[in-house]
């Protein structure tokens, strides 16, 4: 059955949600009482939280009701109905990363994002489902059970922040966050018919956000319209004495650039996405949907980016050799699972062979392969290698475009099931969102259409630190309505 | 076949992973496929192309708060030991306790 994000009663907007709290028209209590039931309503189907943090939240609402009675100015986000990928660390709520080796585990601090994200006002509602520790792009290689599509039961939400997408576009959230390491906040985006931003490596702190592959990890946010997107990213952004990989770059105003002309602006539409193995009902909507750019005035330019071959290969190299160096913390010492042993070397093994699900151990392997000695330079570093030629199409691309335009995925969501069997045709799917990834560019997927009823993204790369720009584009896009073409 | 058995328990062993046999023969097969993909990046020609470790951060130049920065490195109060402990599967404060490493 296909169902629109509509079909879930009122639709909460940032602004609507605070702009109600303001004028006494609902509690912030109400409000969570009201998120809470639609959760308790929609997640058994659905799988996409795996946990929830009620006291949490009504502490914060009654903090914000607080502030309404006193008549006291309330915070930009103020009430904002908060999902968070259980990835980011939430001080004394559960965090798995949908992991069983992390079963059980409370981190002691929160993550610089979800900190912003409170401060600014919102209301955490609870951890969402996503592949195991982000490994995935369908959310089935979860330890605790795969996510369905709100839109169509029977069809995949994505991955890897597939619970975080699905909560946003069931109105189990009016915002969440995931994170973006080869695709995972973009295509879930894509597939749950809602916009989703990676923004650029170094813009938001990774303080807090549970490593796999840590020079491509990046926090970003989902929500029903590129308004609260904009809005989020100001509130997230921004250097972090945590991180010193965030970068301290000012953080231009998002909201307030969101309306300026996009007549004259040059896309680029590299051919090389439009290769084979794009689905042809995929690239007729994002035809239309260039096409709808070009009636705002945007100015069409083809352009070659040659590597874009390679990034499959590239960036599951990197990625999982990144991510064989973080997860080997995971030994039964310090957190989460530990499974007997009679030395220490046997406890590690066997806690490492329990805990961990099929496509963490592939990864594990595929990356220690890598670096292993006689390989390094044939894999890992011819890698890098390449991944600096990726990032070089872009820079050039830039050199011609204010932003390059792509599908986000090459196909529409899939069933459950449909990919299991095959780990090396699902990393292909990945192909045009892993080269933003390893060129470190800021992108956006932003709904473009639909085909039998399943929603296809349409994907925006800006330059670094260009997220202002990005936005722009796909508030535009999202206003002329793009979600239609 | 570039992964034979023998190199995927070389790996599983460097890893630390317990493995069952049934795990042995998938993975061997599995990164033998993805392996053999990834020689793709043989075709291209990278003399004298600096590897990218990681995303060059923005330069400083111009605006004075770009890049990268440290914090000095000055000791702060880090009162977290009982914090951290108590997601210890096997803790005997102010230690992390395991299984006998040195003998006597």
């Amino acid at each position: 059955m296909i169902m629109t994000p509509t079909s879930n009663g009122h639709d909460w907007t940032i602004d609507s949600v605070r702009e109600a709290l303001a004028d006494k028209r609902i509690s912030a209590r109400e409000l969570t009482a009201e998120f809470c039931q639609r959760i308790e309503r929609r997640n058994p189907e659905l799988n996409a939280y795996l946990a929830l943090s009620p006291e949490r939240a009504y502490r914060q609402a009654d903090y914000l009701d607080g502030l309404v009675a006193r008549g006291e100015d309330l915070p930009s986000l103020a009430g904002l109905p908060l999902a968070v990928k259980d990835v980011l660390s939430t001080k004394g709520i559960v965090t798995t990363c949908a992991s069983h080796i992390l079963e059980g585990y409370r981190p002691p601090f929160d993550a610089t994002a979800v900190e912003r994200l409170e401060r600014a006002g919102a209301i955490l509602l609870g951890k969402t489902n996503c592949d195991e520790f982000a490994m995935g792009g369908s959310n089935e290689n979860s330890a605790y059970g795969p996510v369905r599509n709100p839109l169509a039961m029977d069809r995949v939400p994505g991955g890897s922040s597939g619970g975080s997408a699905a909560a946003v576009a069931a109105g189990m959230a009016v915002a969440a966050l995931g994170t973006d390491t080869g695709g995972s906040v973009r295509q879930p985006g894509s597939f749950c018919g809602i916009p989703a931003m990676m923004p650029t490596y170094g813009r938001v702190s990774r303080y807090g956000l549970i490593a796999f592959a840590s020079s491509l990890d990046r926090v970003g946010p989902f929500a029903r319209n590129v308004r609260d997107l904009a809005l989020i990213m100001g509130t997230i952004a921004g250097g972090d004495r945590m991180d010193s990989t965030a970068a301290a770059v000012p953080v231009p105003d998002y909201v307030g650039g969101l309306d300026a002309p996009v007549k004259g602006l040059r896309i680029g539409v590299p051919t090389d996405y439009f290769a084979e193995g794009l689905n042809s009902a995929v690239r007729e909507k994002i035809e239309a949907g260039i096409s709808l750019l070009e009636q705002l005035g945007c100015v069409r330019t083809a352009l070659r980016m040659p590597h874009t071959e390679y990034a499959v290969a590239t960036y599951y190299l990197i990625a999982t050799a990144e991510a064989s160096s973080n997860l080997a913390r995971y030994d039964g010492v310090r957190y989460g699972l530990r499974a007997s042993g009679g030395t220490l070397m046997e406890m590690y093994r066997k806690t490492r062979g329990a805990g961990f699900g099929a496509e963490v151990k592939r990864r594990i392997m595929l990356g220690t392969y890598a670096l292993s000695a006689g390989y390094y330079d044939a894999y890992y570093l011819k890698a890098q290698k390449v991944r600096a030629l990726i990032a070089r199409d872009f820079a050039e691309a830039f050199g011609q475009v204010d932003a390059i335009v792509t599908p986000t995925s090459p196909v529409p969501p899939f069933r459950l099931g449909e990919h299991a069997s095959d780990p090396l045709a699902m990393y292909l799917a990945d192909i045009y969102t892993v080269t933003g990834s390893l060129a470190g560019v800021p992108g956006i997927s932003v709904p473009c259409g639909r085909t039998q009823g399943l929603p296809v993204g349409l994907q925006i790369f800006g330059q670094p630190f260009g997220e202002a720009r990005v936005l722009q584009l796909a508030h535009a896009f999202e206003k002329a309505g793009g979600a239609q073409v | 076949m570039k992964i034979t058995r023998e190199d995927a328990l070389r790996v599983a062993e460097l890893a630390h992973l317990d493995l069952t046999e049934a795990e042995i023969e998938m993975f061997s097969r599995q990164l033998d496929s993805i392996l053999t993909y990834v020689e793709k990046l043989n075709e291209v020609d990278t003399t004298n192309v600096e590897p990218m470790a990681q995303v060059a951060p923005p330069a400083a130049s111009g605006q004075a708060a770009a890049g990268t920065p440290l914090r000095q490195d000055k000791p702060t109060p880090c009162d977290v030991v009982s914090d951290v402990l108590a997601g210890a599967p096997d803790a005997s404060p102010p230690y992390f306790r395991v299984p006998r490493v040195i003998e006597r």
